[in-house]
């Protein structure tokens, strides 16, 4: 089946509100810092776990669990224990990026259906092979830094299955190759599984406007009428050559609602929704416009074209109410 | 514990690159990175331009190693790596996973580079099964977690630690660089010849916090592990990776043989031909930012 789609479940009321809303599959995480999302408060323990697989086998979807950090030496068994329980529970998939977790995968879970995470880096064939033919992943989700045509080039020469993130944040460097959150704070996706954490964020009033810090970092300064909004490293105001602007990236959102023809064309099998993040209606409200659209381009591809509603609808809940194609579309670079 | 000279990361003009090797034939190191890993726009010198510098440091009695490109996105990206991996003359560093498929294939020992996330020793163990015989940590990995990492490394493994020089933190599709020019990437008049250090980016308070490389973002903050070697020593690392800079490099490289001979006073000499102030934040696993002596604000 093409274009399934997958959203965020960062808790066992988005899972439901994801899954009542029309998903095919939603990723989570276990509470620690063993996925990209380790944040507070969010996150399945075992038994919520266990509730969110029933809830979502009972209505024929699927869970995929992301074990998407790299394992540190001294806590190993922690990364370990995680694929054991997600086998135990039966996940669908679990969604790894580190080579040597998912050799322990192979071993000890054969069953176990693998996934490469975007936090893997893969963005050619050749490395999406390397981890089909070494640990035989079944799908893999690219960086957020390919063009369509690059993207089909990869789905061409490989029988992994293509997932594509469509919506929500954008990571504007390759994931899982990006330390600027620990260069600044410590703690990176990579190791601690959150980038900008909240705990280094740091909201100031001054006479010269609002200010909006990390680790002491000033990422930027906003004035009376500017909306502030979550200070993520890469998108603070900066000054380059005497100019200061958005030096890395804007605040904004992926929005991929116009592609979505193209990717059924080039065959890819999933699109990803970010944010686990997000609030349960977030997730209802982002699933439903996705569900509808994806019915619709999958009815009529050469008709389809996004409702108004949709659009209106996902740039209500857009990062700094806009939305980009990011890298699919090539101008952007 | 001997020396390397990274891989150039900026991008000069041809007879600059050229004239910078020459002098690096008289430089103490053992090992020279060679190649373009950055950006595949980047073509005044070709790859028959790289094999012959290779062939004249190898004469000259150095280390050869090819160091291939980061991030991959066309096929001729991947052409490119083909034609390296096929040279078959000298050693290759992969940087990404696509790199380890085709140097295992072709079943050639390589070394493995700092942006493969190398984070565990299962990992490490699972690349000296394809052919690894040298790799670097992550440049944010902590000298606590590289020793736990270490007391379970593959038997003959070497470890080469980036030890100097500005951090590459981050890859994109986008160039930074051409974005500040207002200039799409494929039309980007390799603005980054005019930066020869790579373009500052402050914040709005002045301070230098990262500099644009194209589409690699580093560290404003200059990485210097001198005065670590004993530590080093005590962890076995065989090689130290001191990474390019415009002015001054044989400079950087005398002041760590004075280091490594443990004279006096080589911190200080190295600190006079630094571009950006000192960071050592991540080997003692704090934020990358920050110096031991000074705890950031």
């Amino acid at each position: 089946m093409p274009l399934e789609l997958i959203c965020p479940a960062g808790s066992l009321v988005s899972l439901k509100a994801a899954i009542d809303n029309g998903a095919d599959a939603v990723y989570m995480g276990f509470r620690d810092n063993t996925n990209a999302r380790a944040f507070p408060g969010l996150n399945f323990d075992e038994a919520q776990a266990a509730e969110g697989l029933r809830y979502a086998h009972d209505r024929g979807r699927r869970v995929l669990l992301a074990l998407n950090t790299y394992p540190q030496p001294d806590t190993w068994s922690r990364w370990t224990g995680a694929i054991d329980r997600a086998a135990k529970l039966g996940m669908d998939a679990v969604i790894l990026a580190d080579a040597g977790l998912m050799r322990y995968a192979v071993k000890q879970h054969p069953a176990l259906r693998l996934h490469l995470s975007v936090q893997g880096s893969a963005t050619s064939y050749e490395a999406v092979n390397f981890y089909r033919e070494h640990f035989g992943i079944q799908r893999a989700v690219l960086p957020r830094v390919l063009s369509l045509p690059q993207v089909e080039n990869v789905v061409q020469h490989t029988d992994v299955e293509i997932e594509l993130f469509g919506f929500g944040g954008l990571c504007v460097m390759v994931e899982g190759r990006c330390l600027l959150s620990s260069y600044c704070t410590g703690e990176s996706p990579n190791t601690a599984g959150v980038c900008s954490p909240p705990k280094a964020v740091q909201w100031t009033d001054t006479p010269a406007g609002l200010e909006s810090r990390l680790n002491g970092v000033l990422l930027d300064r906003y004035g009376k009428d500017e909306k502030a909004g979550y200070p993520t490293l890469c998108k603070g105001r900066f000054a380059v050559g005497g100019e200061t602007y958005y030096a890395i990236e804007e605040p904004t959102s992926l929005n991929t609602l116009d592609l979505l023809p193209e990717m059924l064309k080039i065959g890819i099998a999933a699109i990803k929704i970010e944010g686990r993040q997000r609030s349960p209606a977030y997730v209802a409200q982002v699933t439903k416009v996705w569900r509808a659209a994806i019915d619709s381009v999958k009815k009529n591809a050469a008709g389809f074209k996004p409702e108004p509603a949709w659009q209106a609808e996902l740039n209500k809940l857009s990062e700094g109410q806009s939305h980009t194609l990011g890298a699919y579309h090539r101008p952007w670079k | 514990m001997n020396l390397s000279l990274g891989p150039l990361l900026y991008y000069w003009s041809r007879d600059d690159v050229l004239a910078f090797y020459e002098e690096a034939k008289t430089w103490d190191v053992t090992r020279v990175y060679l190649g373009e890993s950055v950006c595949s726009r980047r073509h005044l010198l070709r790859l028959p331009d790289w094999l012959a510098l290779a062939e004249q440091f190898a004469a000259a009695g150095k280390e050869v190693v090819l160091s291939s490109q980061t991030l991959i996105e066309s096929e001729s990206d991947l052409k490119m790596l083909r034609r390296i991996v096929a040279d078959g003359r000298f050693r290759v560093e992969a940087n990404e996973w696509g790199a380890v498929r085709m140097l295992s294939e072709a079943g050639v020992p390589f070394v493995a580079g700092h942006t493969l996330n190398i984070y565990n020793p299962e990992t490490l163990d699972v690349l000296a099964g394809l052919g690894a015989q040298r790799w670097l940590p992550p440049v944010e990995m902590s000298h606590v977690t590289l020793a736990a990492l270490l007391e379970r490394a593959p038997a003959g493994m070497e470890t080469e630690v980036f030890a100097y020089g500005r951090l590459p933190l981050a890859y994109s599709a986008r160039c930074f660089t051409a974005r500040h020019y207002n200039l799409p990437k494929d039309d980007c008049q390799f603005r980054c010849l005019d930066h020869p250090d790579g373009l500052a980016l402050t914040t709005r308070e002045g301070e230098a916090f990262l500099t644009l490389n194209g589409i690699q973002t580093q560290s404003a903050g200059v990485y210097s592990l001198i005065g670590e070697l004993p530590a080093l020593r005590k962890l076995g690392i065989a090689s130290l990776r001191l990474s390019p800079q415009s002015r001054h490099m044989g400079r950087v490289v005398e002041a760590f043989q004075a280091a490594l001979a443990g004279e006096t006073g080589a911190a200080e000499k190295l600190a006079r031909v630094m571009p950006g102030p000192a960071v050592d934040g991540y080997w003692h696993g704090r934020a990358g930012l920050e110096h031991s002596t000074e705890k950031h604000a």
